[in-house]
């Protein structure tokens, strides 16, 4: 098969059966269906989840098993998300993908940072790195203690005193932002890859801190996104598709596109608007 | 790669290779259109633009089809007044032709988006008279001859550089409406928009689509968009025409110069192939040509009608 036959494949869409919802949060929920396109989806891959007759959102994926059973976590913040998350088990449900790239698997010192629902492909990088990376550390934000995610699952995960969790009211764990444990990490440990995904401004404060210490660095952007091939350009930021250069870019992409990251994106008309 | 065997003039424009950037892709920002150029090709079609920011339709907006793709974005752009900055900071990292795609809702909006933009520094204009998927604009002006005139000389009054026709394939007689955009002043003619389709869901027996219809594009429209060329060709003998529709290969480009195609447009083949598609399809011709013996591309434009 040729790059583009395997596209045209993976582009197909597909409609699935939510088979199990989990309520991961107030306004976070995890599904749970069957695709075997997207099991050999690797950590950091997206897909596209259609609502029929809705809308069709990028979302990443939070687990993949090998006969296919795949699992995404959305949380309600808009008309399409709001109407996922009155969905329940056996409503049908399209797929397409998985699309873009991945994080590479570094198997040494790692560390994770996820922020909100961007730690959803952190988790599954972090299941897939747990027994083969020398040492995996991970820190976790959120505003509050009822938003955090995934803590039971990370802390199976990360042996005693490598989990970090932070809020920003204090209602658990460390009152601060992720950033400020980072920085006292960065200060006296040697880590061999980094990882992040969470809220841009959260991520583009990592990448100056990484830059900081030069130690390399993975970030998976968020964008708005249409095709999910690399076709509409709606998701660019620089010279880059989100959706297929990325969602991953690495320390020397971001540094390429500095100018926009945390601070401009486009919107559905296309115009740049702030972050 | 020797350039001189690719490049071509069209109505005025030069082009070092023959493969132009379709309007609807990658197409709003300066650094995406620049990264085509990088990738070899020959000029770039923006986004379509209007008067008024527009949004466009919910997702779906794009469902695979078997071999191509059907679209309906809803002309999202953020209207002329905006675009104007993204056109001036286009030019400052592009030194190939930019043609900005045009579109209005009435003869007036198509010249005064087209003043705007060759005032801020495109070569050339496209005019949409052809977009499928939204109402009161697009193709329901191209198929109709006395629209389509109308909007043709009321651009061609304002603006002095090249206008091209972007022609709809969605119609009887695709000639009569070559021939009326050329009578209006058209300075080349863009050979053809997408084919209007539709996808169905099996299990939920739904539209896929958010707006239910769109276009079809890519390899599953190719034959009809080169059937359109050597029609057209056919008929007006002198007009640049630019081919477009469901280009992936080298093979499928010398065909449409073979059809009678002056240049070539390529978008859906970028979503399978990357924007080095464009890489891709130069080399291919220049294999070609040399092995035919022939000193340059524009040899090649319409000796299919000749035998």
């Amino acid at each position: 098969m040729t790059l583009s036959d395997c596209l045209t494949v993976t582009n197909t869409l597909r409609t699935t059966t939510i088979v199990q919802v989990i309520t991961e949060s107030p306004s976070v929920k995890t599904y749970l269906f069957i695709d075997k396109q997207c099991a050999k989806a690797k950590p950091g891959q997206f897909l596209m989840l259609w609502i029929p007759g809705i809308d069709e959102i990028p979302l990443s994926i939070l687990n993949a098993t090998e006969d296919g059973l795949i699992s995404v976590s959305v949380k309600a913040v808009g008309d399409a998300t709001r109407h996922l998350s009155s969905m329940e088990a056996g409503a049908t449900i399209g797929i397409r993908g998985p699309f873009g790239n991945s994080f590479t698997q570094n198997h040494g010192n790692v560390l994770l940072i996820g922020g909100g629902t961007g730690t959803a492909p952190l988790l599954f990088l972090a299941k897939t790195l747990s027994n083969k990376a020398k040492k995996l550390s991970f820190i976790v934000g959120a505003k509050t203690k009822n938003e955090l995610l995934f803590v039971e699952q990370l802390n199976k995960i990360c042996p005693e005193k490598t989990l970090i969790t932070t809020t920003d009211d204090g209602t658990y764990g460390l009152q601060c932002l992720v950033t400020e444990p980072l920085n006292d990490l960065l200060e006296r440990e040697k880590f061999d890859a980094i990882y992040t995904c969470g809220p841009e401004v959260m991520v583009k404060k990592i990448f100056e801190l990484t830059q900081k210490h030069n130690l390399p660095l993975e970030a998976s952007l968020e964008r708005l996104m249409r095709c999910g091939i690399g076709l509409c350009g709606s998701c660019v930021i620089g010279k880059y598709r989100v959706c297929k250069d990325g969602p991953v870019f690495n320390n020397m992409q971001l540094n390429e596109i500095k100018d926009e990251l945390g601070i401009s994106k486009l919107g559905f008309d296309g115009s740049r608007i702030p972050i | 790669m020797e350039s001189s065997l690719l490049s071509l003039q069209i109505a005025g424009l030069n082009l070092d290779y023959p493969g132009m950037l379709a309007s609807g892709v990658l197409g709003y920002s300066a650094e995406s259109m620049h990264r085509v150029i990088e990738n070899g090709a020959g000029a770039v079609v923006t986004k379509s633009v209007g008067m008024q920011p527009r949004g466009g339709y919910a997702n779906p907006t794009v469902v695979q089809a078997k071999s191509g793709l059907i679209n309906a974005m809803g002309l999202p752009n953020p209207g002329i007044d905006v675009y104007v900055e993204e056109i001036k900071y286009t030019k400052t990292l592009i030194h190939q032709p930019l043609i900005v795609s045009v579109f209005g809702y009435s003869a007036e909006e198509y010249a005064t988006v087209a003043k705007k933009a060759a005032d801020a520094g495109a070569d050339a204009l496209e005019l949409n008279v052809s977009c499928p998927h939204v109402r009161q604009t697009g193709s329901e002006i191209g198929q109709n001859p006395n629209l389509l005139s109308e909007v043709v000389k009321a651009v061609k009054a304002m603006v002095k550089v090249p206008v091209f026709v972007k022609l709809s394939p969605n119609v009887t007689d695709i000639v009569h409406l070559a021939s009326t955009a050329v009578h209006a002043g058209a300075d080349a003619l863009t050979v053809v928009n997408t084919l209007r389709a539709i996808a169905i869901d099996t299990e939920t027996a739904k539209p896929i689509l958010n707006n239910i219809k769109g276009g079809l594009s890519g390899p599953a429209m190719k034959a009809v968009a080169l059937r359109c060329v050597y029609d057209i060709r056919e008929k007006l003998v002198d007009t640049p025409i630019i081919g477009c529709g469901g280009i992936s290969d080298w093979q499928d480009a010398v065909e449409f110069f073979l059809a009678g195609a002056n240049a070539l447009q390529v978008g859906t083949a970028i979503a399978f192939d990357g924007p080095e598609v464009f890489q891709t399809i130069n080399r291919g011709i220049e294999v070609y040509l040399r092995r035919k013996h022939f000193g340059s591309v524009n040899d090649l434009v319409g000796l299919s009608h000749r035998n």
